[in-house]
């Protein structure tokens, strides 16, 4: 059992030492390391004594990583729904957010695993490589939303724990096969899926309620989309919930704070119910407006097929064990949804940039967790200066963000967000460099 | 590397049916709710009470996948 404690004892005195955990952990090794707390009495409970600095920012970290994840991905679910009416957009958000809080507390199975297996977790995930994940997804996760592009949260965390983990423990550290068949081919697959069921979907709609007066069946499909929209956001709050309870649990277990195995605490999963609950109710209108309005015109017997397509696919892969995007899978249903619609038109330009976003998360975030990870691994100075670059990042992009701000009074005008392109990914990478 | 391709299909074949089912019993339901209305509005007492019950046993089914998809989340 004591054997199996990677990296416990590499963060108490706050300096990370990041290829300690290539160690074979065997008793040898672990006598090696010497001085190891006598922590296994207090299991369960929080010792606060092993909250290192580390600790503690990856913690805030991971929560502002879910707060991001929240209002990057209430359009999901609610986009649609806003789009047709079917719900005002902000009881749509408020319900969205109850909803995700609600996930949260549904399931703690997957919080056990950060990674899914595509990174190798039995090494010891080290708190500076799981900071610099985050820093790169937060960053590409802001990035994304300034300009209105909805892009896989899941997928950014994924692109930066390969990246950090690059870096700080080698190529080996990363199964390439698991992220092949786990992620890219599902991460294909998945949208075209959706799309598939949603455009068909949406003919047989049609076809089913042409003899019956329009005005009475798109009341009844809008209502079918309060509940088909609420099954998404349910979903989505139980997965990306626990993304993040998973990484403040696994934190605390390589601090020593939580034996190795241990189910994250009640605080955990409050605390990630929140953030991304308060996160959803801040609504990231910017990709509701693409999604609900940038991609198609969508009626509401659209909007219920593209639904319930994604939260079927979504259902159904997580049930196989897919780490698949929520985002890209709710694209995919809207794209079929709008071919499938009786105008049979979509805005390409759009589907486009949403297309080319999704090839690029998992590298983009890859590259920025990297340099993150090089910088962070420097000690304590080098975590304050990707934290510092962080807030800057974060603090610049919604500045330019507030040029043209988005929110729920115009989210459906259809004029599209404009930003200056060349300046915002600018201003990540230059802080990080620095 | 090992790629489940039946594995993959499988999940797509599902889903797919799953959609297709019940958009098209919720479209019935719909159909058969506007149905109702209609004859209801035309005032023929009792001839909308079929098409009601159509309504309720499709509205039902779909309630019961929902049911189905939540009890999957929360047992994963």
């Amino acid at each position: 059992m004591e054997t199996q404690r990677p990296g416990q004892s590499d963060v108490t005195n706050g300096t990370p030492t990041p290829f300690v955990v290539n160690l074979p952990f065997t008793e040898a090794s672990y006598g090696r390391r010497g001085q190891q707390r006598q922590s296994d009495h207090y299991d369960d409970c929080l010792g606060m004594e092993h909250i290192t600095f580390l600790v503690a920012v990856v913690i805030i970290t991971a929560l502002a990583f879910d707060f991001t994840n929240g209002f990057h991905d209430t359009a999901n679910a609610m986009a649609t729904s806003i789009a047709t009416g079917a719900l005002k957009p902000k009881v749509a958000v408020a319900i969205a957010a109850v909803l995700n809080f609600a996930g949260a507390f549904l399931s703690v199975k997957v919080a056990t695993t950060i990674s899914g297996g595509i990174v190798n977790e039995k090494s010891g995930l080290q708190p500076s490589i799981i900071f610099a994940a985050l820093v790169g997804a937060i960053l590409w996760n802001l990035l994304t939303w300034l300009k209105g592009l909805p892009s896989s949260s899941s997928h950014a965390l994924y692109g930066g724990l390969i990246g950090a983990t690059v870096v700080g423990v080698g190529l080996h550290g990363v199964n390439f096969s698991t992220v092949v068949s786990k992620i890219l081919i599902p991460a294909v697959a998945s949208p075209i899926v959706a799309g598939l069921a949603s455009w068909g979907a949406t003919k047989l709609a049609y076809l089913i309620t042409r003899g019956a007066p329009k005005k009475s069946t798109e009341k009844g499909f809008k209502r079918g989309q309060m509940f088909s929209s609420s099954l998404i956001s349910l979903a989505h709050g139980t997965n990306d919930a626990q993304k993040t309870m998973g990484i403040i649990t696994l934190t605390l277990v390589s601090a020593g704070a939580l034996h190795k195995g241990a189910q994250p605490p009640t605080w955990v999963i409050v605390s990630a119910g929140l953030a991304i609950a308060l996160g959803t109710y801040m609504g990231g209108w910017r990709i509701i407006r693409s999604m609900g309005s940038g991609l198609a015109d969508i009626r509401p017997p659209q909007g219920f097929s593209s639904e319930t397509a994604a939260a079927t696919v979504i259902l159904t892969s997580s049930h196989m064990g897919y780490g698949l995007s929520t985002t890209q899978v709710c694209s995919g249903g809207i794209m079929g949804a709008g071919l499938g619609g009786p105008s049979g038109k979509l805005r390409w330009g759009m589907v486009r940039r949403m297309v080319y976003t999704w090839g690029l998360t998992l590298p983009a975030a890859a590259a920025v967790s990297g340099a993150a990870a090089f910088v962070a691994d420097q000690g304590d100075w080098g975590v304050a200066l990707v934290g510092l670059a962080l807030v800057l990042g974060a603090g610049s992009m919604w500045l330019l963000s507030r040029r043209q701000p988005v929110h729920a009074d115009n989210v459906n005008e259809t004029t599209q967000v404009e930003v200056p392109v060349t300046a915002a990914p600018a201003a990540p990478t230059t802080t990080i460099a620095a | 590397m090992q790629i489940k391709w039946a594995a993959l299909a499988e999940t797509a074949g599902v889903s797919l049916a799953v959609t297709l089912g019940v958009v098209v019993v919720f479209a019935l339901g719909n159909l058969a709710l506007s149905r109702r209305e209609a004859a209801v509005a035309s005032g023929a007492t009792g001839k909308g009470v079929p098409a009601l019950v159509a309504a309720g046993v499709c509205f039902a089914a779909c309630a019961a996948v929902v049911g189905y998809g939540i009890s999957l989340i929360a047992s994963k």
